[in-house]
This record gives structure tokens, sequence and C-alpha cells, in this order.
């Protein structure tokens, strides 16, 4: 038979103090993991989101980012030409070549130090359409010709003059800000668009970094791969822009996932110990009342049961605690520098359900770890002894 | 100190128990040790640099190269004593999976503007002469086995091709901070396989003295502002500290993360001590009895708490150093000279004592104040 759950529940609450410093232990544990992994998914996911399974990239060959590519006009219309690049309304095709530079950028609220590698984008006026995630949330596309510039919503609040109609000055020229865009929350939000053709000039002279464009059908990416890879007069390599990304955030995704694993589990081994200490303890203090159950004719799987529930149900509570705490970094924006790309991406953390239910999960386990030797020892109790 | 056998006989009667809670006082201060370090390390990259040095890029950002023709300017600038310039080369070994910083340097001017790289006479000899030749750090050499005098190639990612340089020299930094992970070879046979494009991504400037280092950046940018090529100078310091901005976050994150650990770690303390103040009521009422005062109770708790804080502190912060010292640890390269500070080990050791006083100080006080016949009345 088992024993009722209000036993438990009760017994902890006799114990408040204690239960209240367990259950407070092991919300800071889950917290804190459900804060790092929400750091590390939100990083993965603003990469992930950036590159489209419809588009492809192309970049010299060998080059492992868009930085330390270089791509001549020549290759540029060669691939434009391709018959594996879709065709927009107008029957031109969805092709952008780009300028891609860092920038460095002072942020706001920091001292002169405090700089930003910001990406620098020059795009062809099709890059609104080739990139679909890309939309204009305040003012009106650049001009072709003029020294416009659209800023990503992320860019926006954390570097100065960066409104709209404000006038942002690099590479030793002053540029308008007519428009913000958004991006779905990829890493497109962090970076700054103009025209390639004005950003050529005052960067790094007659070269594109990268190609970007829409494939015709987007199940024969292996083709068009083939295609321009084996074209004799290019020297390119291939890359559906998806993976590329996903690619990008290898490197900082996996320590960040790294990191938030080592902390968590050390924490976690220091809150499986105060679990243990607190139900050794309850075990000691109900010494007679254990010893009644037994008496009554709870089986002793029974009363290990019970314990471990009420571990288990401290833990829960602090779980709970703990996903309250860790919510708010939700949206929360981080940024830091992507090794990868040297560049500096802004991001949220993303606390998503699933994280939460693992937080909750990884309570609970640490709760029933904690609680099982304590309730063996409970279950194991000689009746006699224990009730004299 | 004359109760400390009593303490210890007290902490040994539940030996599992004290265990346990020294075990996650040691974990927490090993993590908070490794946490700091973390921040530390990043702080230490900002601070470093000689005040003797100046590194001057491209005003427009350090991606954009400069002339190679600049290096004879700076030279006249007076107050300049040397000049040296590098290229930040991008190269994979092997798979990739295991990442090294690559530069190529003019190895002459370069090794006389940092001391602090300590090559033997013969192997800087033998790197300087030979066109082809590499220069590698010491720990860099360990991690792939490398033997001076074999050959390794690198491919290109921003030249692309294969390179081929053959080792000729070890370095060991005399300063941390600047990391043996490196690979360095000629810029010169860089300019010729590229057909001398005449480029050098940064330039660093040995000056005569650190008063003079405001005047002389002034003087070069003023000198280059209006040429296609506009410079961006200061010191080394402001360089790194640039540099070190770049993780974001990332310090804030590490230090409040630090934080909870150190937190959730005092709740464990507490409660284990609380919990053995609580079963030992009657003992504590046997004791005043027979004339133990209340001070003497309350010291007796506090000491109890404290050995336990203070053997989970040497554990812990001890633990941090001796492993990181013994592992080389540097983050993959990313953390030059990770290593735990005495400062480190200064707060680690506060926060241990804080520990100590929150955990012990609620039971010492209500072992001091228990009165003696209710609690001898109530237990028994």
């Amino acid at each position: 038979m088992k024993i009722p759950f209000m036993y438990n529940a009760r017994s902890a609450l006799q114990r408040p103090v204690s239960t209240a410093f367990t259950a407070v232990g092991i919300a800071l544990v889950v917290a804190v993991f459900i804060g790092m992994l929400a750091l590390a998914n939100g990083f993965r996911a603003a990469l992930a989101r950036t590159g489209s399974d419809n588009n492809a990239l192309v970049l010299r060959r060998g080059a492992d980012s868009e930085l330390s590519s270089g791509i001549d006009r020549e290759t540029a219309n060669l691939v434009a030409s391709s018959p594996h690049v879709a065709l927009a309304a107008d029957g031109r095709p969805l092709v952008s070549p780009e300028v891609y530079v860092l920038v460095p950028l002072v942020r706001l609220g920091g001292d002169s130090n405090a700089i930003g590698n910001v990406v620098v984008r020059g795009i062809s006026e099709k890059a609104w359409d080739v990139r679909a995630n890309v939309r204009v949330v305040e003012g009106r596309r650049p001009v072709s010709g003029r020294s416009e510039i659209c800023a990503g919503t992320k860019i926006v609040g954390r570097y100065p003059h960066t409104a709209i109609g404000d006038q942002i000055r690099f590479a030793g020229r002053n540029w308008d800000v007519v428009c913000h865009f958004s991006a779905g929350g990829s890493a497109f939000e962090s970076e700054i668009w103009g025209e390639n053709e004005q950003f050529m000039p005052v960067f790094r002279g007659e070269a594109f970094q990268s190609i970007s464009f829409r494939l015709k059908d987007a199940a024969a990416f292996e083709d068009a791969k083939r295609a321009l890879e084996g074209d004799k007069r290019l020297q390119v390599d291939v890359h559906r822009e998806s993976t590329f990304y996903v690619e990008q955030s290898r490197l900082l995704g996996n320590i960040l996932q790294f990191l938030a694993i080592v902390i968590t589990s050390i924490m976690a081994v220091g809150a499986i110990f105060g679990a243990v200490n607190t139900m050794y303890a309850a075990v000691a203090g109900r010494t007679p009342e254990i010893a009644v159950l037994l008496t009554l004719g709870f089986h002793p799987r029974s009363v290990l049961a019970s314990f471990l529930v009420e571990s288990a149900l401290i833990a829960a509570i602090g779980g709970l605690l703990g996903c309250l705490l860790a919510l708010p970094v939700n949206g929360f924006v981080a940024s830091t520098t992507n090794w990868s790309s040297f560049s500096e991406i802004a991001f949220n953390f993303r606390v998503t359900p699933g994280l939460l239910l693992a937080g909750m999960i990884f309570a609970v386990v640490m709760g029933v770890l904690g609680g099982f030797f304590p309730a063996r020892r409970a279950a194991k109790m000689p009746v006699v002894q224990a009730l004299r | 100190m004359k109760f400390l056998p009593l303490v210890l006989a007290n902490l040994g009667r539940h030996k599992r128990r004290t265990i346990l809670t020294i075990t996650s006082v040691a974990l927490a201060l090993f993590l908070f040790a490794s946490l700091q370090t973390v921040v530390t390390t990043i702080a230490a990259g900002a601070n470093f640099g000689s005040a003797h040095r100046l590194v001057s890029t491209h005003a427009t950002g350090i991606v954009f190269p400069l002339p190679i023709a600049y290096a004879n300017r700076f030279q006249a600038v007076p107050g300049v004593q040397g000049v040296t310039w590098a290229n930040w080369f991008g190269g994979r070994y092997g798979d990739g999976k295991r990442f090294f910083a690559t530069f190529a340097i003019d190895p002459k001017s370069y090794l006389e503007i940092y001391p602090e790289m300590v090559v033997p006479a013969d192997q800087k000899e033998a790197f300087i002469r030979e066109r082809t030749a590499a220069l590698v750090g010491k720990h860099l050499m360990e991690t792939f086995g490398w033997k001076i005098g074999q050959n390794v190639t690198l491919q290109g990612t921003i030249f692309p091709g294969d390179w081929t340089f053959t080792i000729r020299g070890v370095y060991v930094p005399t300063d941390p901070q600047i990391g043996d992970d490196v690979l360095m070879f000629h810029h010169d046979y860089m300019e010729e396989r590229l057909n001398r494009p005449g480029i050098a991504g940064w330039y660093v400037l040995k000056i005569d003295s650190p008063d003079h280092a405001a005047t002389i950046a002034k003087r070069i940018d003023e000198q280059f502002k209006n040429s296609s090529s506009p410079t961006k100078t200061g010191t080394e310091q402001a360089f790194n500290a640039s540099f070190a901005t770049m993780w974001g976050n990332v310090s804030l994150l590490m230090g409040t993360i630090g934080l909870a650990v150190v937190f959730a770690i005092l709740l464990v303390t507490a409660n284990a001590m609380m919990m053995g103040a609580r079963e030992r009521t009657r003992e504590v009422a046997v004791l005043k009895t027979i004339g133990f005062g209340d001070r003497a109770l309350f010291g007796i708790v506090m000491l109890e708490a404290g050995v336990i804080a203070i053997t989970g502190a040497v554990i812990g912060l001890g633990g941090a150093k001796l492993l990181y010292k013994a592992t080389h640890f540097s983050g993959g390269g990313f953390l030059p000279g990770f290593d735990v500070k005495p400062s480190t080990l200064v707060v680690g050791s506060v926060v241990a004592i804080g520990l100590m006083l929150a955990s012990g100080l609620v039971p010492a006080v209500r072992a001091a104040r228990l009165p003696v016949v209710t609690a001898l009345r109530q237990v028994a």
C-alpha cells in the first residue's frame, strides 16, 4: 500500500528552513543551468536562422569565412548567369554579390576602448529578395548611388548615431541611416547594410567577398554546387547558406554548451549533497515515525518510495523556483565576438519550454539521487530498535 | 584552540555529512576560482602591453592592411627606435580541429621588439636565415609533437594554397600573455608567394619613452590622415584592451554565475551546520551544566563551521591552482596565461570566511543563548 502524498508534503513543511535552503540551492543550480543553455541556444539559433535552405553562398576556394574570401567581378557575372539561379518576377537573377568587411565601432555606454567589430555588408538591390527573412521595419531602403545605409535592429541602441536621420561615420566617410531592418532574430540583425557599389571603393577595392543567390530548385543544391565548382573559369566553393552559418556557430556554440554542462554538473554535485544531508536529517529525526509506519504494515518499499517522493518534491519546488528565476533572462540581449568570423554578434537569450522542462527534470533527478540513500536507510530500519 | 579536539570529535560523529559538506564547499570554491580566473585572464590580456610599444593599424579597421612602405616613414618619426610589422595568416593545419594563430612577421625586427619571446641564439639565427623557416611556441610544439627541422604544411584560408614551413626555432614567452600557441614565419616569404602586394596587417613601434607615446601616436596619425590608408596608432595596452572588450558580456556572465555558485553552496553548508546544531541541543545543555561558558560554546560552533569552510577552501582553491598549472589550460588558445591569481585565492579565502560566519552564526548564537533547564527537559 502506498503512503499518502500528504504525509510527505506535511513532513517537508515541518522543517521549513531546512526544506527552503535545499530547495533554493537546487533552484540556483537549475537557474544557472537554464540560463547558460539559453545563452548557447540563443547564439546557435541566431546563426541557424541566418542562412536559408533555398540559398547558396559562393566563396573563394579554400576560404573558411566571408571575411577571408575574395571574388572578382568576372566570377560574380558568371555565377549570376548560371542556370541554377532563380529569377525574380522582372526576369533578373536573384543574386547578390556582396562586400563584407568588419568595422570597429565604439559601443554605447563603454569607454573608447569598448569596440565591436561590426559587419558592414555591401549588397545588391536584389539582396532584399534573396534573403527572405529580412524586412525593413522602419524607414526606406537605401537608394542606389547614395551614401545611405540600413542598420540591423540589434545595432540600433547599442551603437551611437544609428537612429534614422543620423549620420554614422566609418571608413572616413559619413553615411546616412535611412532604415532599420529585422531578420527574424538572426545574425543579420547585428549588421549594417549598404550598397555594394558604394562600399567597394572605400574598402577593399574591386572585389566582392561572397555571392548569395536563390536556388532555382532548393533540392538541386548538389547539382548547382557541382556545376559551379567544376567550372574551370571559377575558383570557388559553394555552400548551402543554412549549413554555412550553422558551421560558423559551431566553435563558440560548443564552448558555451561545454561551459554550461561543466559548471552546472559541478554545482549539481553540491546541490545533491545538500539534498542528501537534508534527507538523512529528516530520516534520523523521524525514526519513531518510520517505525510506526513499518509496524502498521506499510511495506519497506512504500517507505522507500515515500522518502524518494519527499526528496523529489523538495527538488521539484526548487526546480520550479529555478525556472521562475531564469525566465526573466529570456530575450535579454548578450553580445560577444564570434571568433569563427571575428565579428561581433548580439543575440537574445532563448528560454524555450523544452529548456524549462529539462530544468525541471534535472531538478527532480537531483532530488531522487540525493534522496535515495537516506530513503533506503529508512526502508531498512529495524522496527524494534527504532521504536525503542 | 583548546577546544579543537572536541570540535574535531563533533565533526567526526557524522563523517558522511562532514565529508559531503566539505566537498560541496571545495567544489564551490573550485568553480568560483575557475570563473574568476576567466575574468582575471581577460582583464590581464587587456592590461598587457609594454609602455615602450605602440601599435599602428589601418584607421578603418584591423582587417584592412597598411602599405609596407610605411615602415620607413615610421622609422623617421622622432622618438621611434624600432619598427616591425606582422600579418595575420589564416592557416588550417590538418583537419583544422585544433586552431592556432599564425603570423607572418619580419623576423629580425620582431624578435628585437619582443624581447619577451626567448629563442636560443642558434635557433634564432637559423630561423632568421632561412626564408621558409617557422618559429613555433613551446606549447604548440608539444601539442602536435613537432620536432625542430620538421616540415609543416598549412592550408591558407585567406591566402590560398599549401604553405610549407620548416620549423627552425622554438620560443618560450617570459610573459604568459604573449601566448605560446602561435606559429610565425617570414613576412617576406608571404610577400614573395603573393607577388608582392606590399601589405602589412599592423605595425609595432618601439619608442624611446612612454611619456612620448601620445605625441608620437598623434604625429603618426596626422601624417597619414589624408592618405588612402590612414592609420590609428595607440599604445599596445590600448590595442589589447580593445581586443578584450570583444568578449562582450562574457565577463559579467562569469561573475554572475560565480555569485550564484557561492550562494547555492552557502545554503548547503548553513543547512548542514544547523542540522548538526539542532541534533546536539541536549549536549550543549549538558556542556553548559558542567560549566562551559556561553562564549566558549559560541566559539566551539563557529570553529566547527570554520574547519569545514577552511578545509573546503584549501581543497577547492588549491585544487584549481594546481590543476590549471599542471594541465597548462589556455581555453584552446583563447585565454593565454590562464592561471589562478593570488588575488583570486585571497578573494576565495574571504568567501570561505564569509561562509563560515554566515553558516555558523545562527547555530552558534542559538547554542550560546540556550536556556539549560528547558533544553534538558525538552529532549529528555
